[in-house]
């Protein structure tokens, strides 16, 4: 889309929220989500299903559009004055919802907060070396390195009133070990589109339309009445009995009957999430007859696994059709895909068991295999139908499914052979939060997710290089090339991007956005 | 009479110890909390600081000894998730389940009472043999599927009655109520018959068989010789010597209808602490798990307690044994 095209479409849309909201007056959106936001501090945790609610009430310095493209948000403008030194500008004329100006001192007190060693929060900010306020509309962000998506994590880094935290006693995020509440996990003072009005927590929390927002709204509502339903069945109940507007997320198996009931309808999207199978690269398996050796060092016995798992049997069975299947560690929207790499070819058992042949099990092997039954789309009914299509090839995975808390306790641990785990990369939106976090010799800060101790210098070598890269081009070239590494050597086996559905009531638009954040503030109800 | 209610206190606050205890110890096998604290690119040692920050690392017994001490003085430490005392969190969902227990045994006792005594009175008659059959699917049909076909008919079809929630709720003190607003009992209605459909069958079924007793026993015998009305021996007479062990079954149900609303609240998205319990066991949040197992506990304790107490005050045999 052009600018041009891009602007009219943006008047009509203007155009037409103005028609609608003058017609209908008060227009009220009801929705719910399985879980509770866990907290209105934006600084107090990392869910993104808490963060995605409270981008309706507070902002950053940028945020993400529905194209999930980077764009300006209370700073109009930015340039790095040097390598690690990156200046904004900021909005003038914009104010919280308390009446409180926004200025440069806000920014630099939610940062550093944000930043704070007891803050949970830390390392979504992992390159920042100090914030200084320059003048009252300027604010320069000292890093401690160059950061090519410095801008990617600020999206995440909300931005309160310092006045409002000074007032309460709130000027660093909740600690745990001091035993006391903050004001900001129950109150909330933002620039956003929406303004917190009440929350009763697990009941409802309501927000209602800013009047003063900066940003010409593109939305109709007045407000947003949230509830959490966990129960499946009882959420799809309330929004086909008309409680309720929108829900997320829409089960996959009910996605049929939402359709068929006339009043409401699903949307779907593959999600950024990848699903793959981690595994075990140490010198012995942790559950199997084998004593003396890993087979799972070899590369042939790798891609033999990988090979004899049919996607295309489980995308049509399981997950009836919605998903994606991907020979890639990342969705296509990430930065460092390349769909040129991305083929899957067809589940071959006959291929599989050569390869373990000429690796010298040709009788297979015991394995563990462990997932979590609940955190993922179907991962448990996924991880079942692959252990039948591994006993076709000799391959006999001792199955273990559990609670994703259990689940990854046990994986970050080390303790697993085979494992199953998802990635979207966010709040990064970027290859190199695989690269780092997954495919990375576990040192340091790196390979954090890595417990299977996978090691490539190649792949190190060319993190170490995209870690510093500000050449967007270069950069995504080098991520793919490390992607394409740990493809050929499957270091990973990559499953599939699994789908995302929400489900609405007639007559709402809400458009659908891969991180499975809702941007309410471009929805219009009827 | 003292040195019973104190041994009987004594043996409380073993008991309470004791839940306390293999709460703990089975939280082990919850998995860690902290993964789900921190983002998912945190490092390894940035975990181990939270972990040892929380006091996670400490053995179980150095962690049960700081839980008691704190909870002695009613402090509970901080949900992991929510960054809330977990007293108060407690505090703001305990009317919401209280309440739904309250209208479930109201609903169970007025439905369940009258059921039974028509049973006994007409022992082979059709209306007491439907009953008889009605009862046994409401014991054997689980709880969750009743409502969830409650939920499907009154809310889906009929469009009567809401789905979840609470709705409108007033708040008096600390004490948010439902009672008052239209929308708060039209909410109640669902979950209280779900909670209490179980109960209504107990009752039926105990004051069925209690009273059939009673009605065969000498002074009844006699009450219909002296020629009183069928009125007078069944209601003046036979009830009331029914409804004394209803009565004591009852009361110790309540304990179980607090600990059981779990399921209620989580199909009708309740805002009560089992809804509250339930959450913390998905998250690992160990203080409000822990807070909530001692207080369902206490509530055991103290029906139990009372109940004892009753006896005493009722039973002559039981003080001449103390």
């Amino acid at each position: 889309m052009t600018l041009k095209t891009r602007l009219k479409t943006g008047l009509a849309v203007a155009a037409v929220t103005a028609l609608l909201a003058g017609a209908s007056g008060a227009n009220t959106l009801r929705m719910a989500d399985s879980t509770d936001i866990a907290a209105m501090d934006p600084h107090s945790m990392t869910e993104s299903n808490t963060i995605g609610f409270l981008n309706h009430v507070y902002e950053g310095l940028v945020r993400y559009n529905q194209d999930l493209e980077v764009e300006p948000a209370l700073a109009t403008s930015w340039e790095f004055v040097e390598p690690t030194r990156l200046r904004f500008t900021l909005r003038e004329g914009v104010t919280f919802h308390n009446g409180n100006p926004f200025t440069a001192d806000d920014v630099v007190a939610s940062l550093e907060r944000a930043a704070h060693e007891t803050s949970p929060v830390k390392s979504n900010i992992p390159g920042m070396a100090s914030v200084e306020k320059v003048d009252e509309y300027t604010v320069d962000l000292v890093l401690s390195g160059p950061d090519p998506i410095v801008l990617n994590y600020l999206t995440n880094i909300l931005i309160l009133d310092r006045e409002w935290m000074a007032e309460h006693d709130a000027l660093l995020p909740a600690d745990m070990r001091g035993g006391r509440e903050n004001h900001a996990v129950a109150n909330a003072n933002g620039t956003g589109p929406f303004r917190l009005e009440s929350r009763q927590p697990d009941a409802r929390t309501v927000l209602v339309v800013n009047e003063a927002w900066w940003d010409e709204p593109q939305h109709n509502l007045t407000r947003i009445e949230f509830s959490p339903i966990g129960s499946d069945a009882t959420r799809i109940a309330a929004l086909l009995s008309g409680e309720l507007d929108f829900i997320t997320p829409a089960p996959l198996q009910d996605v049929e009957r939402i359709d068929r009931s006339g009043g409401a309808s699903v949307i779907i999207a593959p999600a950024l999430r990848t699903i793959m199978l981690g595994m075990n690269h140490s010198d012995t398996l942790h559950n199997s007859d084998l004593t003396d050796a890993n087979p799972l060092q070899d590369r042939r016995v790798r891609a033999a696994l990988w090979r004899a798992i049919d996607m295309e049997l489980i995308r049509e069975k399981i997950m009836r059709g919605m998903s994606r299947n991907s020979a890639l560690l990342v969705a296509p929207p990430v930065p460092g895909y390349d769909a040129a790499i991305d083929v899957l070819p067809p589940a071959d058992p006959e291929a599989a068991r050569a390869l373990l042949a000429e690796a010298g099990y040709a009788d297979g092997f015991e394995v563990g295999l462990d997932c979590p039954n609940s955190r993922y789309v179907n991962d448990e009914e996924i991880c079942q139908a692959i252990t039948a299509m591994w006993s076709r090839i000799g391959v006999r995975a001792q199955l273990t499914s559990q609670t994703p808390s259990k689940h990854f306790e046990k994986v970050l641990a080390g303790s697993s052979d085979i494992y199953m785990v998802g990635w979207a990369t966010l709040p990064m939106l970027d290859a190199y939060s695989v690269l780092s976090a997954l495919l990375h010799t576990p040192q340091d800060r790196m390979g954090a997710w890595n417990p299977g101790g996978y090691s490539n210098p190649e792949i190190d070598a060319l993190t170490a290089k995209v870690a510093v890269e500000l050449d967007p081009e270069k950069r995504s070239a080098m991520m793919t090339e490390a992607l394409k590494i740990a493809r050929d050597d499957v270091a990973i086996i990559p499953l599939h991007q699994q789908p995302l559905a929400w489900a609405v009531r007639s007559g709402v638009d809400i458009p659908i956005t891969a991180d499975n954040k809702p941007r309410l503030w471009y929805a219009t109800v009827e | 009479m003292i040195a019973f209610i104190l041994r009987r206190l004594i043996q409380s606050v073993l008991v309470m110890l004791a839940v306390a205890l293999i709460a703990f110890s089975m939280f082990s096998f919850i998995g860690d909390p902290v993964n789900s604290m921190l983002p998912e690119n945190a490092s390894t040692e940035e975990r181990q600081a939270l972990r040892e920050q929380l006091g996670l690392d400490q053995p179980v017994t150095v962690q049960f000894t700081r839980f008691v001490t704190g909870a002695v003085q009613g402090e509970f430490g901080i949900s992991y998730r929510n960054k809330r005392p977990v007293s108060e969190m407690i505090a703001e969902r305990l009317p919401a389940t209280l309440e739904l227990v309250l209208a479930a045994a109201v609903f169970a006792l007025l439905l369940g009472v009258p059921m039974g005594i028509y049973a006994a009175l007409h022992p082979r008659g059709i209306l007491s043999n439907l009953l008889n059959v009605i009862s046994l699917i409401g014991i054997s049909v689980p709880t969750f599927v009743t409502g969830i076909l409650l939920i499907l008919v009154f809310s889906v079809w009929l469009n009567w009655l809401p789905s979840f929630g609470r709705g409108e709720t007033v708040q008096i003190g600390w004490w948010s109520t439902g009672f008052l607003t239209v929308s708060g009992l039209k909410s109640l209605v669902l979950p209280a018959v779900m909670l209490g459909l179980f109960q209504v069958t107990l009752i039926m079924r105990l004051v069925r068989a209690e009273m059939m007793e009673v009605l065969r026993s000498d002074f009844v015998r006699f009450a219909r010789a002296r020629g009183l009305t069928n009125r007078a021996v069944n209601f003046g007479h036979a009830l009331g010597n029914t409804l004394m062990p209803v009565i004591t079954i009852v009361g110790l149900q309540l304990g179980s209808m607090i600990a059981f609303a779990i399921i209620t609240e989580t199909v009708f998205q309740w805002p009560g602490m089992g809804l509250l319990f339930i959450q913390a066991v998905s998250f690992a949040d160990i203080p409000v798990m822990s807070a909530y197992l001692v207080l369902v506990a206490l509530v055991f304790v103290a029906i139990n307690m009372i109940v004892d107490l009753l006896y005493f005050a009722i039973d002559p045999r039981l003080s001449v044994q103390a």
